[in-house]
Protein backbone atom coordinates (compact mmCIF):
# COMPACT_ATOMS: atom_id res chain seq x y z
CA UNK A 1 0.00 0.00 0.00
CA UNK A 2 2.92 2.36 0.60
CA UNK A 3 2.35 5.72 2.25
CA UNK A 4 -1.42 5.54 1.76
CA UNK A 5 -1.47 2.99 4.59
CA UNK A 6 -0.65 5.83 7.01
CA UNK A 7 -4.19 7.19 6.58
CA UNK A 8 -5.09 4.26 8.85
CA UNK A 9 -3.56 6.17 11.82
CA UNK A 10 -6.11 8.97 11.32
CA UNK A 11 -9.05 6.92 10.17
CA UNK A 12 -9.19 4.22 12.87
CA UNK A 13 -8.56 6.40 15.98
CA UNK A 14 -11.16 8.89 14.68
CA UNK A 15 -13.69 6.05 14.32
CA UNK A 16 -12.97 4.69 17.81
CA UNK A 17 -13.24 8.19 19.29
CA UNK A 18 -16.56 8.78 17.50
CA UNK A 19 -17.91 5.44 18.77
CA UNK A 20 -16.88 6.30 22.33
CA UNK A 21 -18.52 9.74 22.10
CA UNK A 22 -21.74 8.22 20.73
CA UNK A 23 -21.67 5.71 23.58
CA UNK A 24 -21.38 8.55 26.12
CA UNK A 25 -24.18 10.32 24.24
CA UNK A 26 -26.34 7.20 24.65
CA UNK A 27 -25.68 6.96 28.41
CA UNK A 28 -26.27 10.70 28.90
CA UNK A 29 -29.52 10.51 26.88
CA UNK A 30 -30.80 7.60 29.00
CA UNK A 31 -29.89 9.48 32.20
CA UNK A 32 -31.69 12.57 30.88
CA UNK A 33 -34.82 10.57 30.00
CA UNK A 34 -34.89 9.04 33.51
CA UNK A 35 -33.83 11.98 35.69
CA UNK A 36 -34.44 15.08 33.50
CA UNK A 37 -30.95 16.19 34.47
CA UNK A 38 -29.81 19.30 32.54
CA UNK A 39 -26.13 18.34 32.85
CA UNK A 40 -26.86 15.00 31.15
CA UNK A 41 -28.73 16.84 28.38
CA UNK A 42 -25.77 19.16 27.79
CA UNK A 43 -23.33 16.23 27.85
CA UNK A 44 -25.49 14.40 25.28
CA UNK A 45 -25.53 17.44 22.99
CA UNK A 46 -21.77 18.01 23.30
CA UNK A 47 -20.76 14.39 22.70
CA UNK A 48 -23.08 14.12 19.69
CA UNK A 49 -21.61 17.28 18.18
CA UNK A 50 -17.97 16.30 18.70
CA UNK A 51 -18.79 12.70 17.70
CA UNK A 52 -20.15 13.97 14.38
CA UNK A 53 -16.91 15.89 13.82
CA UNK A 54 -14.84 12.73 14.34
CA UNK A 55 -17.28 10.66 12.28
CA UNK A 56 -16.95 13.23 9.47
CA UNK A 57 -13.19 12.67 9.56
CA UNK A 58 -13.86 8.92 9.20
CA UNK A 59 -16.22 9.55 6.27
CA UNK A 60 -13.65 11.79 4.57
CA UNK A 61 -10.49 9.76 5.12
CA UNK A 62 -12.10 6.39 4.25
CA UNK A 63 -12.82 7.16 0.58
CA UNK A 64 -9.43 8.93 0.23
CA UNK A 65 -7.79 5.65 1.33
CA UNK A 66 -10.15 3.48 -0.77
CA UNK A 67 -9.54 5.26 -4.10
CA UNK A 68 -5.87 4.22 -4.55
CA UNK A 69 -6.28 0.84 -2.79
CA UNK A 70 -9.64 -0.41 -4.16
CA UNK A 71 -9.79 1.77 -7.28
CA UNK A 72 -13.15 3.19 -6.17
CA UNK A 73 -14.17 5.91 -3.71
CA UNK A 74 -17.12 4.01 -2.26
CA UNK A 75 -18.40 0.41 -2.32
CA UNK A 76 -22.21 0.87 -2.61
CA UNK A 77 -23.07 -2.60 -1.26
CA UNK A 78 -20.59 -2.67 1.63
CA UNK A 79 -22.39 -2.95 4.99
CA UNK A 80 -19.59 -1.27 7.00
CA UNK A 81 -19.54 1.77 4.74
CA UNK A 82 -23.30 2.11 4.52
CA UNK A 83 -23.94 1.57 8.24
CA UNK A 84 -21.31 4.22 9.03
CA UNK A 85 -23.03 6.62 6.63
CA UNK A 86 -26.38 5.88 8.34
CA UNK A 87 -24.76 6.48 11.75
CA UNK A 88 -23.40 9.84 10.56
CA UNK A 89 -26.82 10.82 9.14
CA UNK A 90 -28.61 9.84 12.38
CA UNK A 91 -26.38 12.08 14.49
CA UNK A 92 -26.49 14.92 11.95
CA UNK A 93 -30.31 14.73 12.13
CA UNK A 94 -30.01 14.72 15.95
CA UNK A 95 -28.04 18.00 15.76
CA UNK A 96 -30.46 19.48 13.20
CA UNK A 97 -33.36 18.60 15.51
CA UNK A 98 -31.66 20.26 18.47
CA UNK A 99 -30.70 23.32 16.45
CA UNK A 100 -34.01 24.09 14.73
CA UNK A 101 -36.78 22.59 16.87
CA UNK A 102 -38.56 25.17 19.03
CA UNK A 103 -40.69 22.64 20.91
CA UNK A 104 -40.37 22.42 24.70
CA UNK A 105 -39.92 18.67 24.23
CA UNK A 106 -36.88 18.99 21.95
CA UNK A 107 -34.45 17.61 24.54
CA UNK A 108 -36.66 14.54 25.17
CA UNK A 109 -37.20 13.90 21.44
CA UNK A 110 -33.47 14.25 20.79
CA UNK A 111 -32.67 11.89 23.67
CA UNK A 112 -35.08 9.28 22.25
CA UNK A 113 -33.50 9.67 18.80
CA UNK A 114 -30.04 9.27 20.37
CA UNK A 115 -31.07 6.03 22.07
CA UNK A 116 -32.21 4.57 18.73
CA UNK A 117 -29.19 6.04 16.95
CA UNK A 118 -26.83 4.31 19.37
CA UNK A 119 -28.17 0.94 18.21
CA UNK A 120 -26.31 1.53 14.96
CA UNK A 121 -22.91 1.79 16.73
CA UNK A 122 -22.53 -1.98 17.47
CA UNK A 123 -23.85 -2.73 13.97
CA UNK A 124 -21.09 -0.56 12.47
CA UNK A 125 -18.40 -1.97 14.75
CA UNK A 126 -19.25 -5.65 14.38
CA UNK A 127 -20.29 -5.55 10.71
CA UNK A 128 -16.78 -6.52 9.61
CA UNK A 129 -16.76 -9.41 12.10
CA UNK A 130 -19.97 -11.01 10.93
CA UNK A 131 -20.38 -9.98 7.29
CA UNK A 132 -18.20 -10.39 4.24
CA UNK A 133 -17.30 -6.83 3.29
CA UNK A 134 -14.86 -4.98 1.09
CA UNK A 135 -13.70 -3.10 4.19
CA UNK A 136 -10.54 -4.61 5.78
CA UNK A 137 -10.95 -7.05 8.68
CA UNK A 138 -10.65 -5.77 12.25
CA UNK A 139 -7.04 -5.05 13.20
CA UNK A 140 -7.57 -5.73 16.90
CA UNK A 141 -9.73 -8.73 17.85
CA UNK A 142 -11.89 -10.61 15.36
CA UNK A 143 -8.92 -12.64 14.09
CA UNK A 144 -6.97 -9.59 12.86
CA UNK A 145 -3.27 -9.01 13.41
CA UNK A 146 -1.23 -5.83 13.64
CA UNK A 147 2.56 -5.54 13.92
CA UNK A 148 3.46 -4.38 17.47
CA UNK A 149 5.11 -1.18 16.20
CA UNK A 150 1.98 -0.33 14.19
CA UNK A 151 -0.27 -1.16 17.16
CA UNK A 152 1.83 1.14 19.37
CA UNK A 153 1.59 4.01 16.86
CA UNK A 154 -2.15 3.41 16.50
CA UNK A 155 -2.74 3.48 20.26
CA UNK A 156 -0.60 6.60 20.73
CA UNK A 157 -2.61 8.30 17.99
CA UNK A 158 -5.85 7.20 19.62
CA UNK A 159 -4.69 8.58 22.98
CA UNK A 160 -3.90 11.91 21.26
CA UNK A 161 -7.30 11.97 19.55
CA UNK A 162 -9.00 11.18 22.88
CA UNK A 163 -7.16 14.11 24.50
CA UNK A 164 -8.29 16.38 21.65
CA UNK A 165 -11.88 15.10 21.98
CA UNK A 166 -11.87 15.62 25.76
CA UNK A 167 -10.49 19.18 25.41
CA UNK A 168 -13.05 20.12 22.74
CA UNK A 169 -15.92 18.49 24.69
CA UNK A 170 -14.95 20.31 27.88
CA UNK A 171 -14.73 23.67 26.06
CA UNK A 172 -18.04 23.05 24.28
CA UNK A 173 -19.68 21.97 27.56
CA UNK A 174 -18.63 25.20 29.29
CA UNK A 175 -19.81 27.22 26.30
CA UNK A 176 -23.22 25.51 26.34
CA UNK A 177 -23.62 26.14 30.09
CA UNK A 178 -22.85 29.85 29.61
CA UNK A 179 -25.14 30.02 26.53
CA UNK A 180 -28.07 28.64 28.53
CA UNK A 181 -27.37 31.04 31.42
CA UNK A 182 -27.33 33.99 29.00
CA UNK A 183 -30.58 32.81 27.38
CA UNK A 184 -32.22 32.57 30.82
CA UNK A 185 -30.96 36.05 31.74
CA UNK A 186 -32.28 37.45 28.42
CA UNK A 187 -35.67 35.83 29.00
CA UNK A 188 -35.77 37.27 32.53
CA UNK A 189 -34.79 40.70 31.26
CA UNK A 190 -37.52 40.72 28.60
CA UNK A 191 -40.04 39.59 31.24
CA UNK A 192 -39.01 42.46 33.52
CA UNK A 193 -39.24 44.93 30.63
CA UNK A 194 -42.68 43.60 29.74
CA UNK A 195 -43.95 44.05 33.31
CA UNK A 196 -42.80 47.70 33.48
CA UNK B 1 1.55 10.30 -1.38
CA UNK B 2 -1.02 12.83 -2.64
CA UNK B 3 -3.81 10.78 -1.08
CA UNK B 4 -2.01 10.79 2.27
CA UNK B 5 -1.70 14.60 2.13
CA UNK B 6 -5.35 14.85 1.09
CA UNK B 7 -6.45 12.77 4.11
CA UNK B 8 -4.20 14.84 6.39
CA UNK B 9 -5.60 18.12 5.05
CA UNK B 10 -9.22 16.86 5.19
CA UNK B 11 -8.81 15.79 8.84
CA UNK B 12 -7.45 19.11 10.02
CA UNK B 13 -9.79 21.19 7.86
CA UNK B 14 -12.74 19.41 9.51
CA UNK B 15 -11.35 19.95 13.03
CA UNK B 16 -10.30 23.54 12.20
CA UNK B 17 -13.76 24.36 10.82
CA UNK B 18 -15.43 23.05 13.97
CA UNK B 19 -13.04 25.04 16.19
CA UNK B 20 -13.76 28.17 14.11
CA UNK B 21 -17.50 27.60 14.66
CA UNK B 22 -16.86 27.33 18.42
CA UNK B 23 -14.78 30.52 18.46
CA UNK B 24 -17.55 32.35 16.56
CA UNK B 25 -20.16 31.07 19.00
CA UNK B 26 -17.98 32.15 21.93
CA UNK B 27 -17.59 35.68 20.50
CA UNK B 28 -21.34 35.94 19.98
CA UNK B 29 -22.15 34.83 23.52
CA UNK B 30 -19.57 37.23 24.91
CA UNK B 31 -21.21 40.13 23.06
CA UNK B 32 -24.60 39.08 24.43
CA UNK B 33 -23.17 38.94 27.97
CA UNK B 34 -21.78 42.46 27.60
CA UNK B 35 -25.11 43.78 26.30
CA UNK B 36 -26.83 42.19 29.30
CA UNK B 37 -24.43 43.93 31.70
CA UNK B 38 -25.31 47.37 30.24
Amino acid sequence: MGDVQRIFYYHVPSAWTAFLLFLINFVASVVFLIRRDTKADILALVTAEVGVVFCTVVMATGPIWARPVWGIWWAPTDIRLNSTLVLWLIYVSYLVLRRFSTSSKTASLAAALAVFGALDVPLVYFSIWFFRTQHPSPVIGGGGYLYPAMARALLINWAAFLCLAWLVCWTRYRLEVVTREVEEAQALESLLEGSR
Amino acid sequence: MNYLYAAYVATWVIHGTYLAILVRKYSKIRQEMESLKK
